[in-house]
């Protein structure tokens, strides 16, 4: 029998996971509010709640920023928190900070209630049966889920943690608490529930489903390896222990988790489904935080676990990033639903982000004048996330007596009825299709030379093809918006929203633009980020 | 130990879990499915740990328990919802949603 070793207290840097903890805690207090608070007073508390909690932790992030110490070989900054589990380093918070910007937004989406009349977008009552009493008399109640911030708050959470993973356990406990109250949000739309309902199902099948591969490739490469440790792991492959095949497959296994929750082609399927079905403002912030948080994920696990595999996997990420821009753009161009057509131009997105996985990763192996990949992700992906959010939140705007008008013939003539949303929205579509002077340009400029520096030319080939096909389908719905007559009777109409979703929408107007005219701050606070720890 | 006899056994165990998740209707046994297909996870993950002498491996077998656990909550919620409206729990009738 062995001895007993004594018990050791694990070391928690708090001063460095605060703002983590205190998304989770405030996502545990209003459970609490949910309990113990007067109905009339859950809605204030909620939202005033996960706001304040999102901007104190985003403060804090950013003093965690200022004073990460450089590691000792000086390629990176941060720390190993948590016994090693959790690298807070120049990625990690510069993708929290971002994560915490779109939740931000998302909140203030989640709290509009201008836009129904007083109530939120949520399901009055989410367990009442569509089309009877029980749920007639919800809404004339004036009956709200506060619920979903909470919910949300939990999604933030489990956000943070994914990027910041530095063992395969903490990675697939993240993976699962970001993408259970999501599956939740997806079905509790208070018009259109039967969509909703079915959005949820769909994406609640599917992604157990790939969190099963996910979950049996963590096995495989942790019998390879025999550590869960992201550092661990890679020195294992650099002495070349154990059975290769086991960390092949289980590589194999992994990315399908992955690239399951980044919507990459061949694993798209649910994504406009989801997309179309799950309430707009949820849609706004899956979309973009989701995508951040799994890239953020994707390039840690494959950079620091999986660096030395790097001529076994680029082939596979080469093949899919062409075949997820190729995929998404030729389906967005048949799409007659705008939310169907913003999630299959995600889909799209995902491979122009794939390309930039593709690039140099280390500091020390570009010259001046190029960049590593991780700063070409890290800066697409705040392009793309304030696009993404925009977008959808102007969506939400077009109503008509039913709610939500997305069929896109309805928003013909759109530019008459009101110039300054469907200017905005014009100006979201230029963005996502990457024309000069809005953000998505140097977005892709920026992803497309990281790929072109470590020779993935076939791949910006293909992007750049793609990026001029997506062009006709965005463009095609601005020469909708400004140059077509609405048919008799089926104008589309913009309801005013409050001031909640117009600073969400500022926010992202801001954002384009900004990092259209002037990227450099930003693409400068991405390199800064260093590189990964391990 | 041969440890050997005890992987094949999480293979098979996740094969089927993943034939069962593509050919079978009823959105409850679909999801029983998936949990075959973490318990057989959480097999290799124990026989790897006593393969490779650490306790790893066991201890994310917890951790995916209780993950399994918290999936069911949100799953069964979820599936119930929508078989009370529908009447059904047939994923191939949740066709509302497609092109």
């Amino acid at each position: 029998m062995n001895e007993v070793p004594d018990f050791v207290k694990p070391s928690i840097e708090y001063a460095e996971l605060w703002p983590l903890l205190l998304i989770f805690g405030a996502a545990c207090a209003g459970v609490l509010v949910e309990a113990f608070l007067p109905r009339k007073l859950r809605y204030p508390v909620q939202a005033l709640m996960s706001i304040a909690a999102v901007v104190v932790a985003f403060v804090g992030v950013i003093l965690i920023a200022l004073d990460l110490p450089e590691i000792e070989d000086g390629a990176g900054r941060g720390i190993l928190a948590a016994e090693g589990a959790i690298a807070v380093d120049g990625p990690t918070v510069f993708l929290w900070g971002l994560i915490l910007a779109l939740a931000f937004a998302g909140i203030l989406l989640f709290a509009e209630r201008q836009l129904e009349g007083g109530v939120s977008a949520f399901a009055g009552q989410a367990a009442a049966i569509p089309g009877t009493e029980a749920e007639r008399q919800a809404s004339t109640r004036g009956l709200d889920h506060t619920e979903v911030f909470p919910l949300m708050l939990f999604a933030v959470g489990g956000m943070m943690l994914f990027p910041a993973s530095n063992d395969l356990l903490t990675l697939f406990v993240a993976l699962e608490v970001l993408s259970l109250p999501l599956y939740l949000l997806c079905g509790l739309a208070r018009r259109r529930r039967l969509l909703s309902q079915e959005a949820a199902l769909k994406y609640f099948l599917l992604g157990a489903f790939s969190s099963g591969f996910f979950l049996y490739g963590l096995a495989l490469v942790y019998g390879y390896a025999g550590t869960m440790d992201f550092g661990g792991i890679n020195d294992a492959i650099a002495n070349s222990t154990g059975n290769h095949a086991l960390l092949l497959t289980g590589i194999g296994l992994l990315s399908v988790g992955l690239l399951f929750k980044v919507g990459a082609a061949p694993f798209q399927a649910w994504t406009p489904d989801v997309y179309q079905g799950a309430p707009t403002a949820v849609t706004a912030f899956m979309a973009a935080a989701t995508k951040v948080a799994a890239f953020g994920a994707l390039l840690r696990l494959f950079y620091v676990a999986f660096g030395n595999e790097r001529w076994n996997w680029s082939p596979l990420l080469w093949a899919l990033a062409i075949l997820s821009m190729v995929v998404g753009v030729i389906l967005a161009v048949a799409q007659t639903d705008v939310k169907r057509m913003l999630a299959y131009s995600s889909v799209a997105h995902t491979g122009f982000l794939l390309t930039g996985v593709l690039g140099l990763r280390a500091t020390g192996d570009i010259t001046p004048g190029q960049i590593t990949s991780t700063q070409a992700v890290l800066f697409y992906l705040v392009t793309y996330g304030f696009l993404t959010i925009g977008s959808f939140a102007v969506v939400s705007l077009v109503r008509d007596a039913s709610g939500e008008v997305t069929n896109l013939k309805r928003w013909a003539g759109l530019g008459k009825e009101s110039p300054v949303v469907a200017g905005i929205f014009a100006l979201f579509l230029l963005g996502l299709a990457g024309i000069p002077l809005t953000s998505g340009f140097t977005g892709k400029w920026a992803v497309f030379s990281a790929a072109m520096s470590a020779g993935a030319w076939p791949v910006v080939v293909a992007a750049a093809l793609s990026s001029v096909v997506a062009a006709f389908f965005y463009i095609r719905v601005i020469v909708l918006m400004y140059f077509t007559e609405p048919a008799p009777g089926e104008a589309p109409a913009v309801t005013m929203p409050s001031v909640l979703t117009a600073t969400a929408i500022a926010m992202g107007v801001g954002v384009t633009v900004l990092l259209g005219v002037l990227p450099g701050p930003v693409l400068e606070m991405a390199a800064n980020a260093g590189e990964f720890i391990r | 130990m041969n440890t050997e006899p005890y992987i094949i056994l999480s293979a098979i165990l996740f094969t089927i879990g993943c034939v069962g998740v593509l050919t079978r209707r009823n959105a409850i046994v679909v999801f029983m499915c998936v949990e075959l297909m973490l318990n057989a996870s959480n097999l290799a993950l124990v026989t790897f740990a006593k393969q490779h002498g650490n306790l790893d491996g066991q201890i994310a077998a917890f951790f995916v328990m209780v993950v399994a656990a918290a999936e069911v909550v949100v799953g069964l919620a979820i599936i119930m919802t929508i078989f009370r409206t529908r009447r059904s729990a047939s994923v191939d009738d949740a066709s509302l949603l497609k092109y």
